[in-house]
């Protein structure tokens, strides 16, 4: 006879013990650490790919790696930080943050929030295991683009069914994410003043359910192309392989709003905290992320200037890309006005935050040079679009999440980082990015096309400058390393407080919870909402 | 988490998978789309839907006009084909039937499947160009090493507008064969 012990069931139970706790999680807070190391490992082993192809730019002639394997270092560069690295790092902020921010107790959805992370792993790992197949990785570009893609070797529906699972796994995070903000609030919390990061990400998530099939879409077209005797994108049996751009690009041009948007909101939340004063113009902010989203799904051709297109279409398609710079520009207006008269101090996530508002707005403005159709027949294909969606991504998206890990990171560890090491990261990190990404555009003006492993030698001397830039850029990214690691491990030894950062409270909830903060975020929904953000 | 709130949660995930494999299906509307989208009249077609047969009419001939036509043959990555025109360019009167012959010949010492594609440049000019009898109106089978000339036959529509004195129709053959025979 046993006896059985009856445990009473109660709602503040800790973590499972040991390594299972990881793979059967379902708490907000372990899936948020799960993507964001995951995120960071990737974005070393995209990184890596970078070194890859920079090592071989180096000097013009062929180096180190043959020209088929240049052309899948671009290829998977680009896949692996897309979709394994910004992405899953922008969904282990909302993981982490949404709950707390909203004054909810987890996600709404916890148990798909783990199946949704761990699809992403099989599909990264499904992409990396392309590498070592008959006939190499994908080298088409990250695009896609048939016929191309259709020459390559066996990688091809292995490539094809990594999309699939990593747009499901983004789909399902994207539904965890609305279900969280729309039923999961605080009754105080209302829509207008939740913090700007939950706003952008509300708005990336509908974003990403409407995209993300369509892209699954086209990758199926190929796949029944090549292997079912469809005829989508092949013009033998009168398909259009120019029908393929424009499906692509439905789902491109949103996708890097995908990656921009929750960036935005990170902004909004850390520049506020550091100028000591409210966010300039909450209400203007929210309207610029909707209607930027808004535009994003109506301008897609804009990358396809040069493929052959009507003259009213390329006059529609450049007009309304211009369009864009309206909201965006009123978000750099707002950041600025926020820092305007601020008492500011310059701690690792601020600096990052301003380097942020500087450096986007240079690729945001050599964006609009591109969207001018006559001359983008120039910069088409060139590295002068490679500096520019470099800008927007590097300075711009890492940037922000680096700071929002410096940010957060005394948050969730309860521990403080070292601050002079951050500062070291900012300083050689913003210095180096510009050595490595400047110089693409004089490359690009010259005419050096992009996702090429050997140039005519005009281009050397800036080419040599970039990638001495890009080894610089790298090994710094190495202290940001030491830095988790460090304060994950006890960090200064310094004791933080509940808010962390001088009057955070005042901005957003989070940081009402205790550093590191309670197992369940909030178990009774908070009553007070703090509106300094707004 | 209470009763309630789990069961919004839920219906609202429903929906929202909804909305995502309705865009799956909006991915393939696409595919339809674009084609009513290059059909119409406003739009200057780029995308040359020319292997549509004409009837042959009779228009009236534009003697004091002369459009240069350059013809262009390409074979699609390593279709085995040898593929020219009987002459690389003619000049012609607008309203004016012409007939070119192609040559084709098929390489390998098995039967073969062969598609040609046509495309213009500029792309506008493809609804002025008008085909009574082309090699591009269906497929093409050759027999081992085979080799055939096959007639186009042509006119230029009047109407096509002052400014277009060159114009260059290529066409590319691609191999079908695999696809013929899965088929
Ligand atoms: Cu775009």
């Amino acid at each position: 006879m046993s006896a059985v012990v009856a445990e009473h069931d109660h709602h503040d139970h800790g973590p499972a013990k040991g390594l299972l706790r990881w793979i059967i999680t379902t708490n907000h807070k372990d899936i948020g650490t799960l993507y964001l190391l995951f995120a960071l490992a990737m974005f070393f082993v995209g990184g890596a790919m970078a070194m890859v192809i920079r090592a071989e730019l180096f000097e013009p002639g062929l180096q180190f790696v043959d020209p088929a394997f240049f052309n899948s270092m671009t290829t998977m560069h680009a896949l692996v930080m897309v979709f394994g690295a910004v992405m899953p790092a922008f969904v282990g902020l909302a993981n982490w943050m949404i709950p707390m921010m909203i004054g909810a107790p987890d996600m709404a959805l916890p148990r798909m929030n783990n199946m949704s992370f761990w699809l992403l792993v099989a599909g990264v790992l499904l992409l990396a295991s392309t590498l070592l197949m008959e006939g190499g990785a994908p080298a088409s570009g990250w695009t896609l683009y048939p016929p191309l893609v259709l020459q390559t070797g066996k990688a091809l529906p292995f490539a094809i069914f990594s999309v699939h699972l990593l747009g499901i796994s983004s789909i399902m995070g994207a539904i965890n994410i609305i279900a969280t903000i729309f039923n999961m609030r605080a009754p105080a919390m209302t829509l207008m003043k939740m913090p700007m990061f939950v706003w952008t990400w509300l708005i990336t998530a509908f974003l990403l359910i409407a995209i993300m099939p369509v892209f699954a879409g086209a990758v199926t077209m190929l796949l029944t192309d090549k292997f079912f005797q469809t005829s989508f994108f092949d013009a033998a049996g009168g398909g259009d392989p120019v029908l393929y751009q424009h499906i692509f690009w439905f789902f491109g041009h949103p996708e890097v709003y995908v990656m921009i948007l929750p960036t935005f909101g990170v902004a909004s939340t850390i520049i506020p905290v550091f100028a000591r004063k409210p966010l300039f113009g909450y209400s203007s902010m929210v309207y610029a992320t909707a209607a930027i989203a808004f535009l994003s799904f109506i301008v897609w051709a804009h990358h396809m200037f040069t493929v052959g297109m009507p003259i009213a279409g390329e006059l529609y398609f450049m007009y309304a890309t211009m369009l864009i710079a309206i909201p965006t520009g009123v978000k750099v207006f707002n950041w600025t006005a926020t820092m305007w008269k601020g008492s500011m101090t310059f701690e690792t996530p601020m600096l990052f935050s301003i380097a942020f508002v500087v450096l986007f707005t240079m690729g945001g403005f050599t964006g609009l040079m591109m969207a001018i159709a006559p001359v983008d027949f120039q910069y088409h294909d060139t590295y002068f679009i490679v500096a520019h969606f470099h800008y927007t991504l590097v300075p711009a998206s890492i940037f922000i999440l680096m700071a929002a890990g410096y940010f957060w990171l005394p948050k969730w560890t309860g521990h403080m980082y070292n601050e002079k090491i951050g500062q070291l990261h900012f300083w050689l990190s913003a210095i180096s990015v510009n050595i490595l990404f400047f110089p693409q555009h004089f490359l690009g003006l010259a005419g050096m096309p992009r996702r090429i492993p050997d140039y005519a030698i005009q281009f050397a001397d800036w080419n040599m400058i970039s990638s001495i830039g890009g080894f610089i850029f790298g090994a710094s990214q190495l202290l940001f390393l030491y830095i988790v690691v460090d304060t994950i491990r006890g960090g200064t030894g310094e004791k933080v407080t509940a808010e962390v950062w001088e009057d955070a409270s005042k901005h957003s909830l989070e940081w009402t919870l205790s550093s590191p903060p309670p197992y369940h975020s909030f178990t009774t929904p908070p009553t007070s909402i703090p509106t300094e953000h707004i | 988490m209470s009763k309630d709130v789990a069961n919004k949660n839920i219906k609202l995930a429903r929906t929202l998978l909804l909305v995502a494999v309705a865009m799956f299906g909006f991915g393939y509307a696409l595919v339809p789309l674009y084609d009513v989208l290059c059909e119409w009249k406003w739009i200057e077609r780029d995308r040359p839907d020319d292997i549509k047969k004409v009837p042959e009419v009779a228009y009236q001939i534009d003697r004091n006009r002369e459009v240069t036509v350059e013809f262009m043959t390409t074979l699609n990555e390593s279709t085995p084909m040898k593929f020219r025109a009987e002459k690389k360019q003619l000049k012609v009167h607008p309203g004016e039937y012409y007939t070119v012959n192609f040559y084709a010949e098929n390489k390998t010492d098995n039967a073969m499947v062969a598609r040609a594609i046509p495309s213009f440049s500029p792309a506008v000019i493809s609804s002025y160009f008008e085909k009574i009898e082309c090699f591009c109106f269906s497929e093409q089978t050759f027999k081992a090493k085979e080799a055939k000339i096959m007639p186009m036959r042509f006119v230029i529509n009047p109407a096509l507008p002052e400014q277009y004195k060159t114009i260059t129709l290529s066409y590319t053959f691609f191999d079908n064969t695999e696809k013929s025979v899965k088929k």
